[in-house]
């Protein structure tokens, strides 16, 4: 296991890395001076000039990418225009946030999807497995954000249960963190009726049913410990997906996280902010997968057992 | 061995044994999906000519109609009116023609560069599958939409910056796919007879390896293709990438958040439309994908 | 014959629910008695494992069985699923072929004996002793520290026994074993049907013991039932259908098996290939690769009828076998 977890630390490395790296090229092909334009029309050359020299834009460009490995290694990108604050800083501080709306999806679509799919895996082909992949598709294929807003529209504006955006409260996040479950309550409920089924065939399940356990007891006790293997698995892969999706679930509900602040560092050309979000950001959906190894792991004993040896 | 060729026979038996009303109804739900996208189609393409829509004419007397009610120049608004007086059906039918017009290209340009990347890779191997392969462990480790946001972000609003910015990582799919095909047929009979022959590589692949890929990348073409209308219409909620006078489902969306208690109809409608074209997207290309795998290239 | 019958199925007929349905078993009928063993012996594809799930209650969803499954007097076909689950595990029990297959991956075996134990409310120290108890009774060496080990830690022979206790664990009257020594290595077979008479000299269970292999099959069985593409060929004595076959597809079986056989002493494989449920040949299912097959064979399905007292062939010419 620790090897695994070795070479999932390289990949990651190389995975910002390469983000990063990726961000370093793009600010410098994007067409137009980001200074000229921070600044405006009005500013001066030696205004422009100095800006220049602070965002890391002057010299030639290895020395600008070599200054620019130096601050990722020291996290330092500089401070963010809007705000005066070190980027870094004011990324840092909008993580929470974040992390609250992805676990708290993670945890609703787990529950949800796991539901389901017990429910769906009992009688394959049966009518709840039918009603289960109808929903499936429909939450796989509805917009996030306009779910969001007819979730607003529906539990804060006509039932007025909800509050309608915002942070501060538990109450708060239970909307944004429904809207960022739905597609992958959808995703966990069709992989892990997938492989339930598959279980379900294996023969120690029939050994369990010979043990006079019923088709649930047998789901529950037997089959759906060795399934959730590959589930991990993919959910892992669907990390990626996941924070991409609350950062437009963060912007639906103003929820004042890493989503809401890259898209007004976009809208407002801070260029450091930009960079030190795209590198949390990747940092984040790396350790995502970690965990998402680590669980795998402590699933199947054949791994867990020897890891302990 | 125990009886375990008759045991695996029931999944084959059990499809069969249906009956003829629920055979039926099946061959209908294959149709649906094809249908409704074909629909859509028709409405990006020959809907302008119907509805005369401005959109970026405003006419402040019919703000905020609701579905059904009737305009200042006497006709019906059926789906109502947004905040500037626009009809909703003309913002619905120039809604699909962005869609349609941007999944288009984006999902052209990624199936493109994801086939002819994956072929390399998967047939050349070395030193290019190495690079292929770490370049995706980076496109597929990053959120899409972040990196579409940044980018989009970045550069000039227009319809060639979005294709982009959504492009950026839809290839990866179409190259994985790809390049695994390729692998495994590169080692086929038929591949080996013809490297041994000496036919060039470059006729190689387009003889006796594309033909093979051909089925799977077009029933991942419908997938991604509901994904990137998805993608275009998150950026255009969050205001990014698209001029101002493109209408879009996302925009139109965003535009209705402010009125949702008085106006719900504007950000309903394009919605239930994005929603309905995705998953129809999807339900095709499972089908695709499912009716491939039954005739069985690999 | 004064054994009573723990196990009694007549007229079994399986099939598949679809649109052309296919008798997998097409009219079985077999019995076994308590503290006895009947064997059902059949190739590939025979129906065999059916059998054994369809007295389980185990059938898949696409499969349907009619006819009479009879545990000590009572009928248990048709009854509600619930009672049925009830008799599963404490009035009869299964072995399978895999041991590893049929063990669960993620459990420790100590669980996976004491499942039913803990469902029957034991707890605690006490459920403990009764895991070790039949772990130690099975002849598992060590049994405390096997009990918290996970299937994959343990050899193939353990691994079987582990299934045998976890059989035993209710107390069955009746044990279906399902080729449970296909799997494992020459020498641990005989050890663990070996162990399988003791536990029936001991508890008097009765066993239906499954398998395709003729020289397995003379070692324990008691009574022998010959199953062809669904269909019972023969049934009687082991010994006595074994020396003095009365169908000739028990005849070509005991052939292809040099040590089982008096007649001949090179194994002597029997032409073509078994015949599948799904395409049973008409007439008798046998007769395209029987020596002895004529016209009647391919017109005629021949019953299954007691050709001498206790001994079933279901062949139209067994009374000239009598003669050899």
């Amino acid at each position: 296991m620790m090897s695994m977890i070795g070479r999932r630390l390289a990949v990651g490395v190389f995975v910002i890395w390469g983000v990063t790296t990726l961000m370093f090229v793009l600010i410098r092909v994007a067409p137009g001076d980001p200074a000229t334009t921070l600044l405006g029309p009005d500013a001066t050359p030696e205004q422009i000039e100095a800006l220049t020299e602070r965002l890391g834009l002057s010299g030639n460009i290895v020395e600008q990418y070599l200054a620019y490995l130096r601050q990722l290694a020291t996290l330092d990108f500089g401070d963010s225009f809007r705000t005066g604050q070190p980027a870094i800083a004011l990324v840092s501080s909008r993580l929470p946030e974040t992390l609250q709306l992805t676990l708290g999806a993670t945890v609703i679509a787990a529950a949800v999807g796991l539901t389901l799919s017990l429910l769906a895996a009992r009688r394959p082909d049966g009518a709840i497995d039918r009603v289960v992949s109808t929903i499936s598709i429909l939450f796989q294929g509805m917009p996030t954000f306009w779910v969001g807003i007819m979730l607003i529209l529906i539990f804060a504006l006509v039932l007025r249960v909800t509050p309608s955006s915002g942070a501060g409260t538990p109450a708060h996040l239970i909307l944004p963190a429904i809207t960022l479950a739905l597609p992958f309550t959808a995703i966990i409920a069709r992989i892990s009726r997938a492989t339930l089924t598959e279980a379900m065939r294996e023969p120690y399940v029939q050994t369990a049913r010979a043990k006079g356990l019923s088709r649930g007891e047998a789901l529950r006790n037997h089959a759906f410990r060795n399934a959730m293997g590959p589930v991990v698995t993919i959910v892992g892969l669907q990390v990626g997906a996941l924070v991409g999706g609350a950062v437009v679930v963060e912007n639906v509900f103003a929820w004042p996280g890493l989503g809401t602040l890259i898209v007004d560092s976009v809208a407002s050309r801070d260029y450091t902010v930009v960079q030190a979000a795209v590198f949390v950001i990747a940092l984040f959906v790396l350790a995502l997968n970690l965990v998402a190894d680590i669980v795998n792991a402590l699933l199947d004993p054949r791994i867990r057992v020897e890891a302990n040896a | 061995m125990t009886d375990d060729v008759i045991l695996r026979a029931p999944a084959v038996v059990r499809g069969r044994s249906r009956g003829r009303a629920a055979r039926a109804a099946a061959s209908i739900m294959r149709i649906v999906p094809i249908a409704i996208i074909a629909i859509y189609v028709l409405a990006a393409v020959f809907g302008p000519m119907i509805v005369p829509f401005d959109p970026v004419a405003t006419q402040i007397v019919d703000r905020l109609l609701p579905p059904g009610a009737t305009t200042s120049t006497g006709s019906v608004a059926v789906l109502g009116t947004d905040s500037t007086g626009r009809d909703m059906v003309g913002q619905l039918i120039y809604g699909a023609r962005t869609s349609m017009l941007i999944g288009t290209l984006t999902v052209a340009v990624c199936t493109v560069v994801g086939v002819v990347v994956g072929l390399l890779a998967g047939y050349l191997g070395g030193i290019a599958d190495t690079l292929l392969s770490r370049i995706i462990d980076i496109l597929i480790a990053f959120p899409n939409i972040v990196l579409a946001i940044v980018v989009a972000g970045l550069f000039e609003r227009g319809v060639a910056v979005v294709v982009v910015a959504l492009s950026l990582a839809g290839w990866v799919s179409f190259a994985r796919l790809t390049r695994g095909a390729t692998l495994s047929l590169r080692e086929r009979e038929w591949v080996s007879a013809a490297r041994v022959l000496g036919v060039p590589a470059p006729r190689i692949m387009l003889r006796h390896v594309l033909p093979f890929v051909f089925a799977p990348v077009v029933a991942l073409v419908a997938l991604e293709f509901g994904l990137i209308v998805l993608g275009e219409a998150g950026l255009s909620f969050l205001g990014i990438g698209l001029p101002h006078d493109i209408v879009s489902w996302g925009q139109t969306i965003a535009a209705g958040k402010a009125y949702l208690s008085t106006a719900w109809w504007i950000s309903v409608f394009p919605g239930i439309a994005l929603a309905l074209l995705v998953v129809m997207t999807g339900l095709l290309g499972d089908q695709l994908n499912s009716r491939f795998q039954r005739g069985g290239v690999r | 014959m004064t054994d009573k019958l723990a196990l009694s199925v007549r007229d079994l007929v399986v099939s598949t629910d679809a649109d052309a349905p296919v008798r997998i078993l097409d009219g079985v009928s077999l019995d076994v008695r308590s503290g006895r063993t009947t064997a059902l012996i059949g190739e590939s594809g025979s129906g065999k494992s059916i059998l054994g799930s369809a007295v389980m209650g185990l059938l898949p969803d696409t499969m349907s069985a009619q006819g009479e499954i009879v545990f000590d007097d009572r009928q248990v076909l048709g009854i509600p699923e619930r009672q049925r689950r009830a008799l599963r595990g404490r009035w009869v029990a299964m072995i399978f072929q895999d041991p590893l297959a049929a063990l669960n991956p993620s459990q420790r075996i100590g669980r996976q004996v004491g499942e039913l134990l803990r469902r029957g409310g034991l707890r605690g120290k006490a459920l403990e002793e009764g895991v070790v108890r039949l772990l130690a009774r099975v002849g598992v060496p060590r049994p405390e520290e096997r009990a918290h080990a996970f299937p994959h830690q343990l050899s193939g022979g353990l691994r079987q026994r582990a299934v045998i206790a976890m059989a035993l664990s209710g107390g069955p009257r009746l044990l279906i074993a399902d080729e449970p020594t296909t799997a494992l290595d020459v020498t641990v077979q005989k050890r663990i049907l070996d162990l399988l008479a003791e536990m029936q000299r001991d508890d008097g269970i009765a066993i239906l013991f499954i398998s395709h292999d003729l020289r397995v099959v003379s070692h324990i069985a008691d009574d022998l039932v010959v199953l062809y593409a669904g269909r019972v060929a023969e049934s009687g004595p082991a010994r006595s259908v074994l020396s003095k076959p009365l169908h000739p597809y028990t005849r070509a079986l005991a052939r292809s098996v040099p040590s089982v056989s008096a007649a001949s002493a090179v194994s002597d494989p029997i032409p073509g290939t078994a015949a599948s449920p799904a395409a049973r040949p008409s007439g008798c299912a046998f007769h395209p690769r029987c020596p002895l097959a004529r016209e009647i064979c391919r017109r005629e399905t021949p019953q299954p009828r007691e050709v001498v007292p206790g001994r079933v062939s279901a062949c139209h010419f067994a009374e000239e076998f009598l003669d050899d």
